[in-house]
């Protein structure tokens, strides 16, 4: 029974992640259009409604090149990491307190690991090696760097990511992401008490999924296309996929750990039906989870792409002793308030 | 590291801009306005382009809207003045008062590069660049208009004819 239960539920998120990322492609395209005076794609359907089912058949009819030198199995296997990688870190996010199905309480999670957090940067940091798995596999100069460029852009982040975390960690004690947004309360948000260490942790979610202004391991100006200048069809497909799955994972995340999950102000949760209760939370935690996936986009249509040494200095010199600051800065001010 | 010398930065920057998030901020303002103006898109095969007169498209022949007689007179300089050959122009007698006619006149609108020489030079202002740049071919052939697809009422052309009586 509880098999069967979490096994609907990794079908349901599955399925919909995957269609969220074909329209997030075409909401992306729409934001750049739009942030550049242009409209964007309209023809495919009503106001363009149906291009992402034109993209998606566009890619899975192409042929899938392998190099003629590449090794062939690596070069198979790098996406389904990246994919995978992306996919099973959503297991953990609570996507609204609990249902109740005949009696009986389903968490809106798919598993309650009691080491949520650590699992997310388990995770996060497995999914450098799709990226630099594909950048040695392809036996290509620019897809060798896109991969060089990534593991140790990931080195460099991964670092003040935990880091940032670990200030939200020590407010609310615990490192279950359902209980950090009960801890969070309707209004206590942790941005409240962390936008130093909220600064930090977006700075590195944006490096930590390779989008602008930290992309170097794409960086299609120098490294044609990066680690996947030689993928194409649905394979290119996955690693796409994987991008957006990983944009929605740390939008999620940050929901989870800076915006309350859930919680919405003045609702009263335990006032209402426990179903209606959970259909609401999972529409505000969507509807913020939307919002933070658009200043993703924001972001990536605002700023200039870094240079690699300015990366370097950026994760090193000024992340990392901000977080180092902003963890020393809680625990100060926590032993104060004892 | 990486600066060669060459760089030319703005070194009195204030504590506020180089604290760099309200800079970035600012840029997500702009970026935000964008998103909000009118867009320069133009929907092309629904919404067309009208030329202003000044514009050089497709040459064609003024034929007159009275009598309906081409205006050329087949002397042949537009042929002589086109810089890609172009143009074939063959005479044929008329018991018109022109007294001469095209009997054949074909412009070749591959070879054509739209400089308007043959407008400039013509005598009798009986060939002109009209508005049309949707020239489009599936076969060499089809590229050469003869004097069935060249031949225009002066009616059609009243804004170039307008522009040259001004300008020319």
């Amino acid at each position: 029974m509880i098999a069967l239960i979490a096994l609907i539920k990794i079908i349901v998120v599955v399925l919909v992640i995957l269609g969220t990322v074909a329209y997030l492609v075409l909401l992306e395209r729409k934001v750049s259009a739009y942030m550049q005076d242009r409209i964007g794609p309209n023809r495919v359907g009503p106001k363009g409604l149906f291009q992402p089912f034109a993209d998606i058949l566009k890619l899975v009819l192409k042929e899938m090149i392998v190099p003629e030198n590449a090794n062939g199995f690596i070069h198979a296997l790098a996406p389904v990491i990246s994919i995978t990688v992306a996919l099973a870190a959503l297991a953990v996010i609570p996507f609204g307190n609990y249902i109740v199905i005949g009696g009986q309480k389903i968490s809106l999670m798919i598993a309650n690991v009691n080491i949520g957090v650590l699992y997310i940067l388990a995770m996060s940091s497995l999914g450098v090696y799709g990226i630099t798995l594909s950048g040695w596999a392809s036996n290509n100069k620019y897809s060798l760097l896109g991969g060089l460029r990534s593991s140790a852009q990931m080195i460099s982040y991964e670092l003040s990511l935990g880091l940032s975390i670990i200030g939200v960690l020590m407010i609310d004690g615990t490192l279950q992401l359902d209980k950090i947004v009960q801890a969070q309360g309707a209004w206590l948000w942790n941005i409240v008490f962390q936008p130093l260490g909220f600064l930090v942790f977006v700075t590195a979610a944006f490096a930590e999924t390779n989008r602008l202004p930290f992309d170097l391991p794409e960086a299609e100006p120098e490294l044609v296309g990066g680690y996947h200048t030689e993928y194409s069809g649905m394979r290119w497909g996955l690693f796409f996929l994987s991008e957006y799955t990983n944009m929605i994972v740390s939008s999620a995340l940050i929901v989870t750990l800076y915006f309350g999950g859930w919680s919405l102000p003045y609702v009263n949760y335990t006032a209402m039906l426990p179903n209606m209760a959970a259909l609401l939370q999972v529409v505000t935690f969507l509807a913020k989870t939307g919002i933070m996936i658009f200043v993703f986009m924001w972001v990536r249509w605002t700023l200039p792409r870094f240079r690699y040494d300015q990366l370097m200095n950026v994760g090193w010199k000024i992340m990392l002793p901000l977080a180092i600051l902003n963890l020393l800065g809680t625990g100060a001010v926590m032993l104060a308030l004892k | 590291m990486g600066n060669n010398g060459n760089v030319n930065r703005k070194k009195d920057m204030t504590l506020w801009e180089k604290l760099y998030f309200p800079e970035i901020l600012h840029g997500m303002g702009i970026t935000l306005r964008a998103f909000f103006r009118p867009k320069f898109t133009r929907q092309y095969p629904e919404e067309r382009w009208v030329p202003p007169p000044v514009f050089r498209g497709r040459p064609v022949l003024v034929v007159e809207d009275e009598t309906g007689v081409e205006r050329c007179v087949a002397c042949g300089l537009c042929a002589r003045v086109c810089p890609s050959l172009a143009i074939q122009v063959q005479a044929a007698e008329t018991e018109l008062d022109k007294e001469r006619y095209p009997e054949l006149f074909e412009i070749n609108m591959l070879r054509c590069i739209f400089c308007g020489f043959c407008e400039e030079v013509c005598p009798e202002e009986a060939i002109i660049m009209s508005k049309d740049y949707e020239l489009n071919f599936s076969d060499p052939k089809e590229a050469i208009y003869g004097k069935d697809r060249l031949l225009t009422p002066a009616s059609q052309l009243s804004d170039r004819l307008a522009f040259l009586k001004q300008y020319r």
